[in-house]
């Protein structure tokens, strides 16, 4: 996983709520068995129209955010199936975070896991960047240290994130690597419970 | 001090725990399938590592099957990812039901089926709707890929304590109400997302009085409320139910594992951090209306008008919804055409739902303007609905009698509906192109999707049954 801390980007806002990981990844690209490649289906059927044509009307075919590193969204973003291939390709388009007033629990610890930042903001922040955002192409500094997003008019909003996702997503640790130092305790586990 | 069974099986779990951290906690049962597992077998091949506990994981293949034609899958890829699973569990060893297997099916079915999931134990597996196995008072809960590689890698995860929250249903389900129609209901009431950050326990008389079957269709759907996890406590119907199952202890070590699972329920006055409560009156044959589970309404009512909502961002996400599914405000739902019937999937393709769908197309046939389709849950589910009779009803009536899998409910094998065409579903998921690229899915019960297949549009399913007469 790639360390992360500091993020200056246009935001594309994509002001929906409850954005569902079908919307996301269509089950039509799950079949892939790799982790990468899924960025070209991002919002497939939002993108693009029945026909392949591109739909114009879409936030992400729009050119003022092209190459956008922050995505923006409504309430409970990622609602829906567990499938991991929803940060892959969110990851994979370009984003490196995304900024919601909540997330749904699995998809939120999906992004964690794969070193794309999650950042809860309170409703009324993120519709004031979605408002500006829509407005005109509006620059955001993410800095995941000091846990703050600054807008390039002076804004600066904080962001809470647990201590030991913070430390993971700052260090790009290997999660499985930190629980092999554990395996004396998984054992002793097993052994207290009769399951070894 | 009095326990939630959530806190009794989460403490019981713990390995390690740390200020600052969250614990970790011992996982009993894995249960892996060919959508969310190849990723993850490949990252142990990329570090050189193996599987810790191979016979705590259960895999199958469910997601991709063709139910048509069982040998001939014609999507490569699709091919591709059933051989990778095939490959990977002979290679780490893991215990498969691959796709000619006698125990082959859905995964959330077949896991209480064969008695692998029990009370208390804690039950991870690449797909949300692991929240099933809560029915069993199991802590049971949808993991992504990345926690798939660490469960096989250590068989542990890192979890925060999430919050509690107790959802009572109070009184008695009416006549014709199904556990389909609970769940839709309290997700109608409560909202899409209020269970994020919790782990619900179903609670109340009218929960105590479900089969397993019904608990297992609330508890699947935990996940449409957002919540991480959805269990009920343990009682003679869980003890019962697991009686005899292939992986149980029989004996008398049966009684000592169901004295332990009766111990797990949560004791009384135990405190949650939130309570909900709703009423059994409240609750009737249920549909959705729009594209996402929350948006529905008993059968009775109409589609909303805009001018029912307070927000304008509510009101927006409705406008989205209604033109998505071509509604116009106020149209009565029992006035609802559709071409496209699919009783299956986790929540509702279990024995008793078939059974009790049967029940409504006996006798009758289906409407003309309708495909209509019967995915069983499981092998073992349809040999036992041969064996009673069930298929032949079904195909009497019209219905198409299908091999097991996933199928409609997430299209990503061939059965999928077209778009601009409306589905009765009793599956667990209604948004956007879910069940094919602009294809429209009203959830219902499978005694409701049995009617709707009648009808050839949305209807009352009370209308076909029969209402006991009351004992003396």
């Amino acid at each position: 996983m790639q360390p992360i801390n500091e993020i200056h980007s246009v935001m594309t806002p994509l002001d929906r709520q409850n954005v569902d990981t079908d919307q996301i990844i269509s089950k039509e690209f799950l079949k892939r068995i790799e982790r990468t490649g899924f960025g070209k289906y991002l919002f497939y059927h939002w993108r693009f129209r029945p026909d392949g044509s591109p739909d114009n009307d879409f936030v992400l075919n729009d050119p003022r955010y092209a190459g956008s590193d922050i995505l923006v969204a409504q309430d409970n973003f990622g609602c829906g199936s567990s499938r991991e291939h929803a940060p892959w390709a969110i990851q994979d388009y370009g984003f490196k975070a995304v900024i919601a007033p909540s997330f749904a629990d699995i998809f939120y610890n999906n992004c964690v896991k794969n070193g794309l930042l999650p950042i809860r903001l309170p409703e009324e922040a993120v519709s004031e960047l979605l408002e500006k955002g829509k407005r005109e192409p509006y620059q955001l500094q993410i800095s995941l240290e000091d846990q703050t997003v600054r807008g390039a008019d002076g804004t600066v909003h904080s962001f809470e994130i647990d201590p030991y996702w913070k430390q993971m997503l700052l260090n790009g640790w290997d999660e499985i690597s930190l629980t092999f130092q554990y395996e004396p305790h998984i054992e002793a586990y097993e052994k207290k419970t009769a399951r070894a | 001090m009095p326990k939630t069974i959530i806190e009794k099986i989460w403490e019981q779990h713990v390995v390690y725990e740390e200020e600052g951290k969250p614990d970790l906690l011992y996982i009993d049962l894995h249960l892996l399938h060919e959508v969310t597992s190849p990723q993850a077998f490949e990252g142990l091949r990329l570090n050189g590592r193996s599987v810790r506990r191979p016979d705590l994981c259960f895999a199958t293949m469910d997601h991709n099957v063709p139910t048509r034609n069982r040998n001939i899958i014609t999507d490569p890829i699709s091919r591709k990812q059933i051989k990778t699973l095939q490959e990977n569990c002979e290679e780490f060893g893991v215990p498969l039901a691959g796709i000619d297997h006698p125990d082959q099916g859905i995964v959330h079915v077949i896991g209480p089926e064969l008695g692998l999931t029990q009370p208390g134990k804690t039950i991870v597996c690449g797909d949300s709707h692991t929240s099933t196995h809560g029915a069993f008072g199991a802590l049971a809960f949808g993991i992504g890929t990345s926690e798939v590689e660490h469960v096989l890698s250590t068989q542990t995860l890192w979890q925060s304590r999430p919050k509690t929250m107790e959802i009572r249903i109070d009184g008695e389900l009416g006549f014709g109400v199904a556990a389909k129609d609970v769940i839709l209901a309290i997700i109608a009431k409560f909202g899409i997302d209020v269970g994020t950050g919790h782990i619900v326990e179903y609670t109340g008389e009218a929960v105590r009085k479900l089969s397993m079957e019904e608990r297992m269709t609330i508890c699947n759907m935990s996940i449409e409320a957002g919540a991480r996890a959805g269990l009920i406590s343990p009682d003679e119907t869980t003890v019962e139910y697991m009686k005899g199952r292939r992986h149980v202890p029989q004996g008398a070590a049966f009684e000592e594992a169901a004295d332990r699972w009766r111990a797990l329920a949560s004791d009384p006055g135990a405190v949650y951090d939130t309570t909900l409560t709703i009423h059994a009156d409240e609750i009737s044959p249920f549909v959705t209306w729009g594209t996402n589970p929350s948006m529905g309404s008993g059968i009775a009512g109409t589609v909303p008008m805009l001018t029912d909502f307070d927000k304008e961002a509510d009101r927006e996400a409705v406008r989205k919804a209604l033109a998505y599914m071509n509604l116009e405000e106020g149209v009565p739902l029992d006035s609802i055409e559709i071409q496209h019937v699919f009783i299956g999937s986790c929540t509702n393709a279990r024995l008793a739902d078939l059974r009790a769908a049967s029940e409504i197309v006996k006798g009758r046939n289906v409407h003309p303007a309708v495909r209509a389709i019967v995915v069983p849950g499981s092998a073992s589910v349809k040999r036992a609905a041969e064996e009673e009779g069930i298929d032949q009803i079904f195909l009497d009536a019209g219905f198409e009698w299908r091999e097991t899998g996933c199928s409609m409910c997430l299209a990503m094998n061939e059965d999928a509906v077209p778009a601009g065409e409306r589905c009765a579903s009793t599956s667990n998921r209604n948004f956007e192109g879910r069940q094919g690229a602009g294809s429209m899915t009203h959830l219902v019960s499978p005694v409701m999707a049995a009617a709707a297949a009648v009808e050839g549009r949305l209807t009352d399913v009370r209308n076909y049954l029969k209402e006991p007469v009351p004992s003396a």
